[in-house]
């Protein structure tokens, strides 16, 4: 398994992260060490074993579904780069 | 009395308790510590006028008789902590200028008990990493140096600010988490004592999440003692984790006897990995030695897949980090980035991630996001999993055949230089060996010092227990405490 700048560049986009095209190379190399480190997982026959969803044997629990707090706009809104007229403000979305 | 700040948390409750001190009066003794400790670089946000506000309030409460043990007990709070009206960042750039208007159940339930928070604690960005090296504050720095050394050595991390700031005596406790052994490894590396309490003890309402499957908050303090008090403090059921123990919390000073005749202490034969320095090694016979000396019977024990915790928690965390740290967007809170002209909603989200985050944090973001992306998901993310079902099955196992606790070294060295491992990924993920299976199988463990290096610098043994069993673990670790008699302190050069 080995990565290239391409699937390096593709990972990125997926994050969300912006990364300069000169830099993908090295961070092609970076995952393929941790994946290369992460390989060993293939040497254990897990084949009968289930994937784990939850460390303590309890169920998650379920609450009614009933309004239980609101009201707090200018509180959600305090801490926002950029606020307006109530909302969070981005730039244009839709054409 | 003088020197109040070196009080352990039990002493200053006591002496608080007698009217032989004043919170305010162990308030300020912190906070003239923390002002002649910028070289340690462990508090980072301080709230010296809170802090007086609530020992005031505190000392008004022990007047009138209505005193938690942790009423008036002056401590730092990590930086992962939201606090509310004061800054929480998680020492990242992307939280920068936040203050939550909401406070973590945890240092609520804290604040609650009259604790005084004197500031926010250094960290490793998100809580990623082993050296608190990738933090955007700079690294904290171990009180602790080596014989005849003026060289700076890591406090470990990720909650490196907290231990730097219990080893140094800037606060009596400090609150940490632990993902893969952010509170242990950093514990071991200063002389402190730091406990991981089972998943679900802590809520982790408010508590920035790295990889909510694996994080769990808990007491950083000098004794095993104080981190009975302050962790059953910090634990409790909450209604707003969906993943809370609904389980009462026992009165774990109370079970504190030494008493540990008759229980079974194993010793996992796959901690003992290639290359181990010799007075790790000692250090770990040493222990078995102490506590078989108190009356416990050790066990030889294996733990089969113990070799494979590592690489399923690097597939494991980063999965669950990419997926908790999308909401780091520029939209709802903390830094955006500089749009160019012609920016659309796209360009804003990559360049105020790509600004945002420092390299180990976009690193396992995007490991993260690989081993979950279609086509891997089965090969990577699904067989961690499984794997994961392995590892606890080990332990499940062993505490079936009548094991009570396990012990381990800590970690596999003292404290090493600042720089001197930040340039290997890999090299660094090995600082968690033998505490990452604890949180894979959801465990408490707890780390203490036992030694000091042929350098001089401080070694710690792990105690691993039963699930929900913090009580009995604890009075095993206050045995191996009591035994290895560790005084030592750091010579203060800051």
């Amino acid at each position: 398994m080995s990565i290239d700048t391409d699937t390096a560049a593709r990972v990125a986009k997926l994050a969300r992260i912006k990364v300069d095209p000169a830099e993908l190379p090295s961070l092609a190399s970076e995952f393929n060490a941790i994946l290369g480190f992460i390989e060993q997982l293939s040497e254990l026959d897990v084949s009968d074993v289930e994937p784990m969803t939850s460390v303590t044997p309890q169920r998650l629990k379920a609450r009614v579904d009933e309004v239980t707090d609101g009201n707090q706009q200018s509180k959600v809104l305090s801490n926002a780069p950029d606020a307006r007229e109530g909302f969070f403000a981005v730039p244009k979305v839709v054409e | 009395m003088s020197d109040l700040n070196k009080l352990t948390i039990a002493e200053a409750r006591d002496a608080l308790r007698r009217g032989e001190t004043t919170a305010v009066e162990l308030t300020n003794a912190c906070l003239s510590a923390i002002e002649g400790s910028s070289a340690l670089g462990a508090f980072v946000h301080n709230t010296p006028d809170l802090a007086l506000a609530r020992a005031e309030a505190a000392d008004q409460r022990i007047k009138s008789g209505d005193a938690p043990a942790l009423c008036g007990i002056p401590i730092g709070i990590k930086d992962l902590f939201c606090t509310e009206g004061v800054e929480s960042q998680a020492a990242s750039k992307i939280l920068s200028g936040f203050r939550p208007e909401y406070e973590s159940t945890v240092s609520a339930q804290l604040r609650d008990a009259g604790a005084v928070m004197l500031g926010k604690l250094n960290m490793d960005e998100f809580a990623m990493g082993s050296s608190n090296e990738t933090s955007v504050y700079g690294p904290a720095v171990n009180p602790w140096r080596a014989k005849g050394s003026d060289q700076n050595l890591t406090p470990g991390g990720s909650s490196g600010g907290s231990a730097a700031a219990v080893a140094a005596d800037l606060c009596l406790g400090a609150t940490g988490t632990d993902t893969g052994g952010s509170i242990r490894q950093p514990a071991a590396f200063t002389g402190t004592v730091g406990l991981k309490p089972t998943y679900g003890r802590c809520s982790r309402w408010g508590i920035v999440a790295f990889a909510s499957s694996l994080d769990q908050a808990g007491p950083m303090t000098k004794t095993v003692r104080d981190a009975a008090i302050m962790g059953a403090a910090m634990m409790g059921h909450d209604p707003k984790d969906s993943t809370s123990a609904n389980l009462p919390v026992p009165d774990f000073e109370a079970l504190l006897t030494g008493d540990i005749r008759g229980k079974t202490i194993g010793i996992p034969r796959e901690y003992r990995v290639d290359g181990m320095p010799e007075e790790i090694e000692k250090l770990w016979a040493d222990g078995a030695a102490m506590l078989k000396d108190a009356g416990a019977e050790l066990r030889d024990i294996s733990l089969p897949h113990t070799k494979y915790a590592l690489p399923a928690y690097y597939v494991i965390a980063p999965a669950e980090a990419s997926s908790n740290l999308a909401r780091y967007d520029g939209v709802r809170f903390g830094y955006r980035a500089e749009l160019s002209q012609g920016d659309g909603i796209t360009e804003l989200y990559e360049k105020t991630r790509a600004e945002g985050f420092g390299a180990e944090v976009k690193r396992r973001i995007m490991i993260g996001t690989y081993v979950l992306s279609a086509g891997f998901y089965d090969a990577y993310y699904n067989r961690a999993r499984r794997v994961r079902s392995l590892i606890k099955r080990d332990f499940d196992e062993v505490f079936a055949a009548g094991v009570d606790a396990i012990l381990t070294p800590a970690t596999p060295s003292a404290a090493f230089e600042l720089g001197k491992e930040v340039a290997d990924p890999v090299e660094m993920y090995l600082n968690d060996v033998f505490t990452v299976t604890v949180n894979l199988a959801g465990l408490p463990g707890v780390a203490l010092p036992t030694g000091l290096s042929s350098a001089g610098l401080p070694l710690g043994l792990q105690l691993i227990g039963r699930p929900f069993e913090e009580g009995d673990l604890l009075n095993t670790a206050y045995a191996l405490e009591t035994a290895a008699g560790f005084v030592a302190k750091p010579n203060k050069w800051w």
